[in-house]
């Protein structure tokens, strides 16, 4: 088994080598010297000179490429070219509101999806069953910013219950956070359930023709048991697989939902950046982005072993 | 992109498709009514200039940020222009990045998936290559190319396309892989049949019914792309009729006038619901391995 933690873990090298790639390539295929790209539009010419230095531009491509990723890895990614503070500072900023948004909407997400997919699998074929599926496709075809106002609208205008939009961290009091991240993680949510939904009503399914559920069934145990004990159990690699993938319509969306609810985080920090051509901010943002995604499945990946015993490598 | 519960299996051969397609179409509500959705946003699409007899770039400082009424049927935005008919032409916008992406992204896909699938010193190559594309996350890359090349047509469907490409590569490779352990496959190789021929005639076809259903997944995420980046300021340029435009000039104004937000939104929210509902049961059709387990 450490020999498949192992294998995998070296897996991610490749992947990681071809995002580093790209996130280089960006610059370079961008029109224009890369240099003045990277100092700014009102640098010096002893400024671009030593940015030009500094990035190897008189070298060959492949070099620049490895001078480029050894400032990477010893965490030098530059400067914001409009606040002039390293990025990974401005980064390091802005992780808070969208690391609460992310793992409230994971959370809400698997609490509610869950349920729904038992339902829907108990009740097979009934109308519950066809009303839940309907609902799980409707939530994955609303894009985010429609239902994000359409709840401030109900919620935050109409009822003004939830504030229309802003964020408070934990700092500012329990009750002040859970308010102004609801609408937000809940807009965000819905195509969450609706995946997690559906797989765990298609695996659950597919495990109740097995043998050990008839089984199960024939020793005398409850639907009860059943569906909990030997059934979802059994559905959790599935599960947790496509809350792995899900991580990247939760990336994607949480650009979307910081900018909709004007939340300061690093979704929001993503648009700011091209809006601004900030190149140093969206290479960096890339990178973060894409680590994040690459590390999760990792550990999802390496979590099979402990979620079924079955599995050895 | 694709969440995996949508990952397929080779399906039946084509000339088995329609039947059994039309048989499960038939009688079901939902579908009926999602392609008459679907119908009605073509018609727009196709016949706005008909349907509107005002232009969907025309300013009109006199009549900023009005309510709907008889002369503005969704009310005007910021500049005076009339939200009706702008809407309409956003479908025009929306379904012409939507297919055209959807169309590029097969291409591409079925190109490099053969290559992949079929040579094998190629595959670990591409295939390293399409799975560090797949962990950029889409909109991020997309956002990311748009601030490069700047907001245009061409970035847009591109921004799309990158992102989305890598899977149909990987669905196509997985079908070839399969189909070349096939008794008649084998058969064919034997008899020497040239590689076109082999590909074209034996490979190819295993390959239709998973591509159309990707392709209609790919049309919805591709429209939704293209709303949201325009959405947030980085897709289309601004003046362009689009419904992600429509809503990005409705933000300021969401508490005065909801409808700049709601009626794009709408519009675009039923187009992606109907598609994805006929994609479901296109695949439900087109892969029966998948439909048994109802």
């Amino acid at each position: 088994m450490w020999g498949y933690v192992l294998k995998r873990t070296l897996s991610i090298i490749p992947v990681s080598g071809v995002v580093a790639v790209l996130a280089f390539l960006l610059l370079r295929l961008s029109p224009g010297d890369p240099a003045i790209i990277m100092a700014g539009d009102s640098a010096t010419a002893e400024q671009i000179a030593a940015m030009r230095s500094h990035m190897g531009l008189d070298q060959p491509l492949v070099a620049q490429f490895l001078l480029w990723l050894s400032h990477i890895l010893r965490g030098d990614l530059g400067v914001s070219l409009h606040s002039a503070v390293p990025v990974t500072e401005m980064i390091g900023g802005r992780v808070g509101p969208t690391l609460a948004l992310a793992v409230t909407t994971m959370t809400f997400s698997v609490l509610v999806a869950i349920p729904m997919g038992l339902l829907a699998a108990w009740a097979r074929g009934t109308s519950l069953d066809r009303a839940i599926m309907a609902l799980a496709v409707l939530g994955f075809s609303a894009p985010v910013f429609v239902t994000g106002y359409t709840l401030v609208w109900l919620l935050s205008i109409k009822a003004g219950w939830f504030p229309i939009q802003g964020y408070a961290g934990l700092s500012e009091g329990f009750w002040a956070f859970a308010r102004h991240i609801a609408l937000p993680a809940l807009s965000l949510s819905t195509i969450y359930v609706a995946l997690i939904a559906r797989i765990c009503r298609s695996s659950i399914l597919e495990i109740l023709n097995e043998d050990f559920i008839r089984t199960a069934r024939a020793k005398g145990a409850g639907e009860t048991t059943v569906f909990l004990r030997h059934a979802l159990r059994n559905a959790a690699v599935p599960i947790v697989t496509v809350i792995g993938l899900g991580a990247a319509f939760l990336i994607s969306g949480v650009v979307v939902a910081e900018s909709v609810f004007n939340i300061p985080g690093v979704g929001r920090l993503v648009v700011e950046s091209v809006l601004a051509r900030d190149y140093p901010l969206i290479q960096a943002l890339i990178l973060l982005f894409s680590c994040v995604y690459i590390l999760l499945n990792l550990v999802i990946d390496l979590s099979y072993t402990l979620l079924d015993p079955r599995i050895r490598y | 992109m694709m969440p995996p519960a949508r990952s397929l299996a080779p399906a039946l051969p084509v000339h088995a498709v329609p039947a059994s397609l039309l048989r499960r179409a038939a009688g079901n509500w939902t579908v009926t009514l999602a392609a008459t959705v679907l119908g009605l946003m073509v018609a727009a699409a196709v016949f706005a200039p008909l349907l509107s007899s005002h232009s969907p770039l025309d300013i009109s400082p006199t009549t900023r940020i009005k309510p709907p009424s008889a002369a503005f049927w969704f009310g005007t935005d910021m500049l005076g222009r009339d939200i009706y008919t702008r809407v309409l032409y956003g479908a025009r916008t929306s379904l012409v990045v939507g297919v055209v992406a959807a169309v590029l992204s097969i291409a591409l896909g079925l190109v490099f998936g053969l290559l992949a699938g079929y040579f094998r010193l190629l595959d670990a190559i591409l295939m390293r290559i399409m799975d560090g594309i797949m962990s950029v996350p889409s909109i991020v890359l997309a956002v990311a190319l748009v601030a490069v090349a700047g907001s245009s047509l061409g970035t847009v469907l591109v921004a799309i396309v990158i992102p989305e490409f890598p899977r149909v590569v990987r669905l196509v490779r997985g079908v070839i892989l399969n189909a070349r352990t096939e008794p008649y496959v084998e058969a064919a190789i034997s008899m020497g049949t040239p590689l076109p021929r082999l590909l074209w005639l034996h490979m190819i076809p295993n390959t239709v019914a998973p591509l159309i259903v990707q392709g209609s997944f790919i049309l919805a995420s591709a429209i939704l792309t293209e709303a949201a980046l325009s959405f947030l300021g980085v897709g289309l340029p601004a003046e362009v009729p689009s419904w992600g435009n429509i809503m990005s000039d409705g933000r300021k104004f969401f508490q005065m006038l909801p409808g700049l937000i709601f009626f794009p939104g709408i519009f675009l929210a039923l187009t992606v619901l109907s598609i994805n509902l006929i994609g479901d049961v296109l695949r439900d059709a087109l892969d029966p391995r998948l439909a048994r387990r109802r």
